[in-house]
């Protein structure tokens, strides 16, 4: 994988930020645009934007075939066995959201419990704590280990004959983990329970096929992967998404609709309700096309060099406290860590004013900075574009930072 | 360190930063509240006593980042045993400076050293923590 080769593809890259070079290590929050994305969503608009499924003219067919296309390419990059299991929605959220609506309220009652765990990003967390309020559903999660890992015995124990979904996130958007989640659709099924996974981290960065993981549903962010915000997409086992009632009403996701009642459209389309992100899930299409040619074995091997690095490098540091598990073999390329008592913020302005983008805050899990105990940390996210002298600069600004608020000189060990 | 920085990080917020004037809590105390900041990561605590229509004693507790704090500090130092309406005054003052509106800062002392954060839109919140919670603390003794 040539990775300068890569960056050129990022127009972005050629941007300078206080002067400097752009050093984005932010891509767990949302990753940059390949050219071919960008000129994807300009064609469209210039050349055939036409609303879908509906018209007979010609642009309005050809926006249909793009857009039906993307979602056979998406269907293939997961390796899911039909396309009617794609479902186009905007982000993970509402891709969870929707699996809580449609079939949650349908198949979660009194007493019934949905297994979650500590490290979950609040959208796979407060969408089951609406469900498991309205319907008096028991919420259980499987803690976290100091090792950043979760507690599998706890897991096992958790699960019981009344436990009817277990969701949770493939990798972590704060430790990195990479979970057991085949072991755990395999827990799962054996109670009868369904599994779904939160893919936001790991759809972008590993291979993902659903047919190995033997998943029920998998919620991702085309944001996340090179692809336009607004695109996102959910995977659902055929027979599940049969069975569930719609999620939003409305055009496109109806056959034929009286005054008091309606008929559904098949598979996919009963969940894509009114017209739909056209433009930017063309354009997921085409940041697909892209990360297969890049392939996503190489990408992992690329980002777990990286992360290695990182935690060699920065965990040279002293007073440095990074979080999740040391090998680099069961974590993703997100890094949070602590710098002595600097906060995240100020460690994010300094790094700013040398053109360096990490995030710092609660990554959207309060339950999972309580659990480590901070109030808030810092985060340097990787992906294809990214490079081991891009992680030199983050030290060399961190160690700035660090002179600044009176942090004692760092002693290479 | 760029210039822009150099407004933000001033001597004066840094040593704030690290002396707090006023941490603590207050026992007992007229009112406790708590806040937390949107931009996540910082989170305060202020105890108040109010009496006879002044602030006579005022604390805060909490975590975050250096411009929260600072500000905090900052704050307390301004609002202790002054009137009400007086403190009311210079919420509303600083607020002001931290939207860009133009204020008269004779009456700020330290607090003048904040208005770099203008710069950074995204830190103004920051700044603004401890205020926001002083105001909501006004309004909670005022109703019980």
């Amino acid at each position: 994988m040539n990775v300068a080769q890569i960056r050129k593809d990022f127009p972005i890259f050629e941007r300078k930020v206080n002067g400097k070079p752009l050093v984005y290590l932010d891509s767990a929050a949302t990753s940059q645009k390949p050219l071919a994305v960008i000129e994807a969503l300009d064609h469209y608009y210039r050349t055939y934007n036409a609303n879908v499924h509906r018209g007979v003219y010609s642009i309005s067919e050809e926006a249909t075939e793009a857009y039906e296309k993307a979602r056979d390419k998406v269907q293939a990059f997961i390796g899911a066995a039909r396309r009617e299991s794609v479902i186009f929605v905007r982000n993970t959220t509402e891709a969870i959201n929707l699996v809580a609506y449609a079939w949650g309220r349908a198949n979660i009652g009194a007493g019934d419990e949905i297994m979650l765990s500590e490290m979950e990003h609040h959208s796979n967390l407060v969408p089951w704590q609406l469900l498991a309020a309205e319907k008096s559903a028991v919420l259980k999660h499987i803690p976290v280990l100091d090792d950043g890992t979760l507690d599998m015995d706890e897991a096992r124990r958790l699960v019981t004959e009344r436990t009817k979904l277990v969701a949770v996130s493939h990798m972590s958007n704060v430790l990195g983990t990479i979970n057991p989640v085949q072991e755990l659709a395999r827990l799962a099924h054996s109670a009868g329970a369904v599994i779904l996974l939160d893919g936001a981290q790991s759809v972008p960065h590993m291979p993902v096929n659903v047919q190995e993981l033997d998943c029920d549903f998998l919620a991702a962010s085309g944001h996340k992967m090179l692809a336009p915000t607004g695109s996102g997409f959910l995977y659902g086992r055929v027979e599940l998404l049969e069975s569930m009632p719609p999620f939003m009403g409305g055009g496109d996701m109806i056959r034929q609709v009286w005054l008091d009642h309606a008929t559904w459209n098949d598979l996919p389309w009963k969940f894509e309700a009114g017209t739909p992100n056209v433009a930017d899930m063309i354009g997921l299409g085409v940041a697909v096309d892209y990360l297969q040619s890049v392939g996503m074995q190489a990408i992992r091997e690329h980002e777990k060099q990286l992360t290695a690095y990182t935690l060699g490098t920065l965990g040279e540091l002293e007073l440095v406290d990074i979080h999740g598990p040391r090998d680099p073999e069961i974590r993703g390329g997100a890094v949070s860590f602590c710098y002595a008592d600097v906060h995240p913020h100020d460690l994010a302005q300094i790094l700013d004013g040398d053109g360096i983008c990490i995030r710092a805050g609660h990554h959207c899990c309060h339950p999972l900075m309580r659990k480590l105990g901070v109030s808030a940390t810092a985060r340097a996210s990787f992906y294809l574009y990214n490079t081991e002298d891009e992680v030199d600069l983050l030290v060399k600004s961190l160690t700035k930072a660090g002179e600044l608020f009176g942090v004692p000189a760092p002693a290479r060990a | 360190m760029s210039l822009p920085l150099d407004d933000l990080y001033r001597e004066i917020i840094l040593d704030h930063y690290k002396q707090p004037r006023n941490r603590g809590e207050l026992e007992p105390h007229t009112v406790r509240v708590e806040g937390n900041n949107p931009l996540c990561g910082d989170e305060i605590q202020l105890d108040v006593i109010l009496a006879d229509g002044d602030l006579q004693d005022v604390a805060f507790q909490g975590r975050g980042c250096s411009i929260s704090q600072a500000s905090a500090s900052m704050m307390t130092e301004a609002v202790k045993a002054k009137p009400v309406e007086d403190v009311r005054q210079l919420i509303e003052t600083f607020k002001g400076m931290m939207h860009g509106q133009p204020v008269d800062t004779e009456d700020l002392g330290d607090l003048e050293a904040l208005e770099g954060v203008q710069k950074f839109p995204v830190r103004i919140k920051c700044a603004l923590l401890a205020w926001t919670t002083l105001e909501q603390a006004l309004q909670e003794a005022k109703a019980s």
